[in-house]
């Protein structure tokens, strides 16, 4: 594909997984992966769930984030500043027009049903993705331990995403060099 | 002066929500609600409403109504900027580390320890949203959520449907029930 072209593709997939992602940065990463990985095959599933953990532990949204270091790969700084433009141009545009009659929108019942619908949707989704990467998870002891274990943390207490990421990432120093020694 | 602030502000926003999502919402609350008065507590609970309900971060969406309501559209574009400055430089950033040095092995090793606990951590995200789908109100379980679910998941799995098309699919089948039932 010629350079203009995945910059074009890149900018119309994000401008469109961006306006039809509700509910937060998670929704958007799990359809990054299903275009980019599954779709498109222009990230490999491992390198996806490095980028992932990127646009997790740094500050700001994670969608934007995500956008960044997808873009990055893909092609480059302009590749980031194009999946930027096209991640954040939906909210911009959407949001200007509801800010001026957004009272009629919230109360609006149609609107209500069908955001409820598709939050179930959503739910489906993200557990269907889940199962994909579980699937193609490295199948060892550990894999599974840190997979469980970072669930409860997360899930039943609570704790930060930022700590259990800097968590995996100490495990992975001490592991390098426990290797090294043996 | 209020371009100056509104910068700030969303720099702030920007730079310090770790995490996304519901994290950053009682950062953005401190900015527009108490410190700089652009909005009102019930104005800003209804920002947060419509977060949920439209596409979007909510620091954007945020972003994006407060900049329109205090300086119109050029606000807008310019909070919306200001948010997003801090994540291109640190994310641009790691983004070059990550594909400079992903090939040591110390490097590796650290990736294969992160990437189970990514997974879980969608898993979780996944699991919140399908619990408040399924207990709207917190106690009472909404049926018609369930159906929904199992029937996206099976066009999903079984068919490899479009996902968007199966979210779009979803909330029809809501408004149906609806009607019908």
């Amino acid at each position: 594909m010629r350079r203009k072209d995945v910059l074009f593709k890149l900018f119309y997939s994000t401008f469109y997984l961006s306006t039809f992602t509700f509910g937060g940065g998670y929704v958007i990463v799990t359809l990054m992966k299903q275009k980019f990985v599954d779709e498109l095959h222009w990230i490999e599933e491992d390198e996806m769930l490095d980028l992932v953990a990127i646009a997790q532990s740094a500050p700001g949204p994670i969608a934007i984030n995500g956008a960044i270091s997808v873009g990055y790969k893909i092609a480059g700084i302009p590749g980031a500043g194009i999946a930027v433009l096209g991640c954040a141009l939906p909210p911009l545009i959407i949001l200007s027009i509801i800010s001026f009659f957004y009272q009629m929108f919230i109360e609006n019942l149609l609107i209500q049903l069908l955001l409820s619908g598709m939050q179930a949707g959503v739910g489906a989704l993200i557990a269907s993705v889940v199962i994909d990467m579980v699937i193609g998870m490295d199948k060892s002891l550990l894999s599974y331990a840190i997979l469980i274990g970072a669930f409860i943390a997360n899930y039943f207490f609570d704790i930060n995403v930022a700590y259990i990421i800097l968590f995996c990432i100490l495990l992975g120093i001490i592991l390098s060099k426990r290797r090294k020694k043996t | 002066m209020i371009y100056l602030q509104l910068i700030l502000s969303f720099l702030q926003v920007g730079l310090f929500s770790f995490g996304g999502g519901y994290a950053s919402i009682a950062l953005i609350e401190e900015q527009v609600v108490s410190t700089h008065h652009w909005l009102s507590l019930q104005e800003f609970n209804d920002l947060v409403t419509i977060s949920q309900m439209t596409p979007g971060p909510v620091a954007l969406n945020s972003a994006t109504f407060v900049g329109t309501k205090i300086a119109g559209l050029s606000g807008a574009i310019t909070a919306t900027l200001a948010c997003i400055l801090p994540s291109c430089i640190i994310v641009g950033l790691i983004s070059y580390f990550y594909f400079k040095y992903k090939n040591l092995s110390i490097i590796q090793t650290i990736l294969k320890a992160l990437r189970p606990a990514v997974i879980a951590l969608i898993a979780c995200a996944g699991l919140l949203i399908i619990s408040s789908s399924f207990f709207p109100d917190g106690s009472t379980f909404k049926l018609t959520s369930l159906i929904n679910f199992c029937l996206a998941l099976f066009l999903l799995r079984k068919y490899k449907w479009n996902p968007i098309l199966v979210m779009v699919i979803s909330g029809l089948c809501e408004v149906g029930f609806y009607y019908i039932l």
